[in-house]
């Protein structure tokens, strides 16, 4: 029985007119001293996954079906009281930028030692003052820093009191949401690693919800391609970046640019993420799919393991686990368009980078 | 407490910024001369005189500085004695507004749907009803006690106040640790009394200060339309009394020309001071002479902040 266990998670949002399926049909475990990678662009559902873990959907968000389990328990049942129980003593969430999200007006160890009070009635404020300056210590900010406020931190400090309030109560699981985002890249490496190091000694177990793919590659032993709200691919983060077999995740790492590669703008990836209150039929991702044939468009494929945890949920993979080339394929006329749209790009990138604008 | 520690902090912050600030500095010079005049003068000068101690209507002379009233009283001592009243029925009356209209408008803001619906309509109804129309029928239900006096300003003048607060929580309960508090499993009460208060608090007291300002001149107001504090004597019960004696016609300027520029001058005092405050707590109509000599950080640079958190970010700016 793995720590966490998610399995086929479904999350709809009520809107006017109709439900957008935000996420449809993601599963994964973690064990403890796991970390996950949730990867996938803008809006494919990574936050709302780890929301609806959190059990912390907005009024119109809920679970559709799926089942989220933590030690055996089931959460996706669980009463908004039962809930607020788990969260925080068993899991935690970083957030999203750390800017906003201390209040200014509250010295930042009053806000760290809150959820403390909060979560352990019996703890006095003696006690959790203490605690908040081990928390300090342990994330790498001074103790006597407790009384500041947070104009008074930089950004990097102000997000190691968010890990440190993050660890107040002692969570098994720690949701990072972004939690780099908006932070300059030595600040970014130095989170990163802070957040290896209390894996390590504490044995955490961490999802990081990112769409930077080297953050990705750098902290997280496993990650978990989304696309539109779908599974895409899963499995160590060396097969992914060495043998990615989905056509996005090949895409994806395409699209980042080789320091020690040509000199372009790497290929992208055709087209936009689609309409989630009217997603196209089939696997999500076959308007853009230079691999799409016409059963790509007919259901969604069920993911298929290929050893080591590593599994795809793609129609142009083989039994082999090989990715099969458009031109061994049937593909759609649609598919086509995305390659000869990619070959132009291609050209027009090649053009601007041969002549300078002026 | 935590409010009230922070209060004193950006107090303590807020300081060199109101020094600065010549309006500011003119209102609490006059507001400290009422303030001692009201607290330590009723001392000095001793109790008001019952009717018929002095001879009638005598011109002001050294022993009688302000002259004495129609029953003999001396009127300087009658001015002392009621300036204490006038601050305290203002004070006690615009902080008991600022309870009410703080408490209706962080909950109407934060809560929202149908109690923001509810409290809003509620506020409105006080909103339009003519403020002294309705203060002057509440007194005479009442009766004219100087508790009933202080419980009709502050019924009639929270309004405003509940509108400020409630616009300011709605900007504040949208910010990120508001979401952060609730994940972490603080109910709304927490959050409200913690988090929104604190954010707020800087705009409750900006606007107290003005609200003090009306508080005195509706007393004032009560008072001399003979429906305000009747068991014991404010300046506005002086006008009052002067206006019936015919003062005017006898020239007894100095019966109703004290207290009238007492009032003036408070209310003058309170606005300056809210003028400044106003100044402080918005570095937009901040004057530019530190930006000037390169010490305040570039225009905008708050990381948007909105106006409630500003009173400690803005200080550090300097």
């Amino acid at each position: 029985m793995a720590l966490l266990e998610v399995r086929d998670l479904r999350v709809e949002f009520g809107i006017q007119d109709g439900t957008v399926k935000a996420v449809d049909g993601v599963s994964f475990d973690l064990e403890p001293g796991d970390s996950l990678g949730l990867v996938g662009e803008s809006g494919c559902g990574k936050t709302t996954t780890a929301l609806a873990i959190m059990g912390l959907l907005p009024a119109n968000g809920r679970v559709s079906s799926g089942s989220i389990k933590l030690n055996g328990e089931e959460l996706t049942t669980l009463s908004k009281k039962e809930m607020r129980l788990h969260r925080w003593r068993d899991l935690s969430i970083i957030f999203q930028g750390a800017m906003n999200a201390l209040n200014p007006v509250q010295r930042v160890g009053d806000q760290v030692r809150e959820p403390i009070l909060l979560h352990e009635p019996g703890v006095s404020y003696k006690e959790a003052n203490r605690r908040v300056s081990r928390l300090f210590e342990l994330v790498g900010i001074e103790p006597e820093r407790k009384k500041r406020y947070p104009h008074e931190f930089s950004g990097g400090m102000r997000q190691r009191a968010m890990i440190a309030m993050a660890l107040a109560c002692n969570p098994k699981i720690v949701i990072g949401d972004e939690p780099t985002t908006a932070l300059d890249v030595m600040v970014q490496a130095q989170i990163l690693e802070l957040l290896e190091r209390l894996r390590a000694e504490l044995g955490l177990a961490i999802i990081l919800i990112t769409h930077d793919l080297s953050v990705v590659a750098e902290t997280c032993t496993r990650a978990l391609v989304m696309y539109a709200g779908q599974l895409a691919e899963t499995g160590t983060t060396v097969d992914l970046h060495d043998r990615p077999l989905h056509p996005y995740t090949g895409r994806l790492i395409g699209s980042v640019p080789d320091i020690d590669g040509p000199r372009d703008l790497g290929a992208g990836i055709p087209g936009r993420p689609p309409d989630l209150a009217d997603p196209p039929p089939g696997c999500r991702f076959n308007p853009r799919c230079d691999h799409a044939m016409a059963v790509c468009v007919e259901r969604y494929p069920e993911p298929r393991s290929f050893g080591a945890g590593h599994a795809v949920a793609c129609h142009a993979v083989d039994e082999a686990g090989r990715l099969r080339a458009p031109r061994e394929l049937p593909v759609l006329p649609s598919a086509v368009a995305v390659l000869e749209a990619e070959r132009r790009a291609a050209e027009i990138a090649d053009a601007m980078l041969a002549e300078p604008v002026a | 407490m935590n409010a009230i520690r922070g209060l004193g902090r950006s107090i303590g912050r807020a300081w060199p910024l109101f020094r600065r600030s010549r309006p500011g500095v003119v209102g609490l010079a006059i507001l400290a001369f009422f303030v001692l005049l009201a607290f330590a003068g009723p001392f000095v000068v001793g109790p008001i005189d019952g009717p018929g101690k002095y001879p009638l209507l005598l011109d002001p002379s050294a022993e009688h500085l302000f002259g004495t009233d129609r029953a003999g009283r001396d009127l300087f001592r009658t001015f002392v004695q009621s300036a204490q009243v006038s601050m305290i029925v203002g004070i006690v009356a615009s902080a008991l507004s600022m309870v009410i209209g703080a408490t209706v408008g962080i909950v109407a803001g934060f809560t929202g749907g149908r109690t923001d619906g509810g409290l809003m309509r509620v506020t409105d109804l006080f909103y339009v009803l003519p403020t002294l129309v309705l203060a002057v029928v509440l007194t005479a239900i009442l009766g004219p006690s100087m508790s009933n006096v202080i419980l009709v300003i502050a019924i009639t003048s929270w309004p405003g106040t509940a509108r400020i607060i409630r616009a300011q929580t709605l900007s504040v309960r949208q910010r990120a640790f508001i979401a952060r508090a609730r994940a972490y499993g603080a109910g709304n009460s927490r959050i409200m009394l913690k988090h929104v208060l604190p954010n707020v608090f800087s705009l409750i007291l900006a606007n107290t200060t003005l609200t003090i300002g009306s508080a005195i001149f509706l007393e004032t107001t009560l008072s001399f339309l003979g429906v305000g504090v009747k068991d014991t004597w404010s300046w506005g019960r002086m006008l009052e009394e002067s206006f019936s004696a015919g003062a005017l016609t006898l020239g007894k300027w100095v019966w109703f020309v004290p207290p009238g520029l007492a009032v003036v001058l408070v209310i003058v005092a309170f606005t300056l001071m809210g003028q400044a405050f106003d100044e402080i707590l918005d570095p937009r109509l901040r004057r530019r002479d530190g930006a000037d000599r390169g010490e305040a950080g570039p225009d905008g640079d708050l990381g948007g902040e909105p106006l409630g958190g500003l009173l400690p970010v803005a200080v550090d700016q300097r």
